[in-house]
């Protein structure tokens, strides 16, 4: 199967380009594209790419094959490749690159930061753990789940555009999910850091992040929640 | 952390405000647009004296200023955002919406005149 690989070394290369390789796959197997990618590395010892758990855990892996963003470990060569085709493997999208598939994440890191992705709650804390009812707890579900792997924001125009200031379906998935947590005390002022015309409000309903979410999220409803609850605050 | 955005040239100073502006003008033009589609459907050989009279009347008057309203509230907020995304260079996206300022001030003027001139 051909391969073709984004490389950049910013100490060597001049621009990015697009390296093939001819990879044998096995027969009768279908590799995830991480696998191969493995194969590329063993003929290429060259190649740079993040990869940890190799299980979709992590959220090492996100890369962008032939023009979808996903993770490469869960990612079956049969869903993204037809028969005979190519696969092409590129950075995730909008992030400077350190080195061929590795980015640099900082401003996706700085936009989770913002939004304070933390229990905040000054009441004395009881003896033993601050309790929630099996249906308080229920809301959380859908938004925890998130494990950071930037495939929903990197996909989205929004944050293309203006990654220093709109917070990104990442963020705000998380943004929503401590809004939404009954331990949490301040509601109202994570409300205010977010009621600025780019944080929240550059989304424009594109929905990219639920179309490559691996983890079958959907930040695009956390995000219209979020409006709403600003709605419900407002006078 | 917490580095607050600034925006000084959006329409309300706050997303949620300018959300509400695009979405309650979106209804008036549409409400606006069917309005006028139904009277042209309904009067297919409209003279100049009958748009005339047609305009005379206050409550008309009132829904088309109410509208054209609506035209530099939806216009201001979508093109600011679009000049946000698209048009990095300060000075440029600066020139632009004051393009767009004056043309939307432009339509508000002549509209009024059209009405009660």
């Amino acid at each position: 199967m051909k391969v073709s690989i984004y490389r950049y070394n910013p100490e060597t290369d001049k621009k990015p380009y697009m390296q093939d390789y001819d990879v044998v796959m096995p027969e009768g197997k279908d590799l995830m594209v991480l696998d191969v990618m493995h194969l590329v590395k063993e003929a290429d010892t060259t190649v740079s790419f993040r990869r940890s758990c190799r299980e979709g855990v992590c959220g090492s892996d996100g890369v962008n094959m032939n023009g979808i963003n996903g993770l490469a470990c869960i990612t079956p060569v049969s869903e993204i490749v037809k028969p005979g085709g190519k696969l092409v493997i590129r950075p995730l999208p909008g992030l400077p690159v350190v080195r061929d598939l590795v980015v640099d994440m900082s401003v996706f890191y700085k936009q989770y930061e913002k939004i304070k992705p933390y229990l905040i709650n000054d009441s004395l804390p009881p003896a033993t753990e601050r309790l929630q009812s099996p249906e308080e707890r229920e809301k959380l579900d859908g938004l925890y789940e998130c494990i950071l792997c930037a495939c929903c924001s990197t996909a989205c125009p929004s944050f293309w555009w203006n990654p220093d200031k709109f917070i990104g379906p990442s963020g705000l998935l998380q943004a929503y999910r401590f809004l939404a947590d009954s331990r949490d005390t301040a509601q109202a002022e994570r409300l205010a850091d977010l009621d600025d015309p780019f944080s929240v409000f550059r989304c424009r309903g594109i929905m990219n992040c639920v179309a490559v979410c691996p983890k079958g999220l959907n930040p695009t409803k956390a995000i219209g929640h979020i409006r709403n609850m600003l709605l419900s605050t407002a006078t | 952390m917490g580095m607050m955005v600034r925006s000084v040239t959006n329409w309300g100073r706050s997303g949620l405000s300018d959300w509400l502006v695009q979405r309650m003008s979106a209804v008036v033009l549409a409400a606006y647009t069917l309005f006028m589609a139904s009277i042209f459907v309904q009067n297919p050989d409209l003279t100049f004296s009958e748009w005339q009279a047609f305009f005379d009347v206050t409550w008309v008057k009132l829904f088309t200023l109410l509208t054209v309203l609506s035209v530099v509230g939806h216009a201001w907020v979508g093109l600011w955002t679009v000049a946000t995304d698209y048009i990095k260079p300060a000075i440029i996206r600066f020139f632009f919406l004051i393009v767009v300022g004056v043309t939307l001030f432009v339509y508000l003027v002549t509209t009024a005149t059209a009405l009660w001139g």
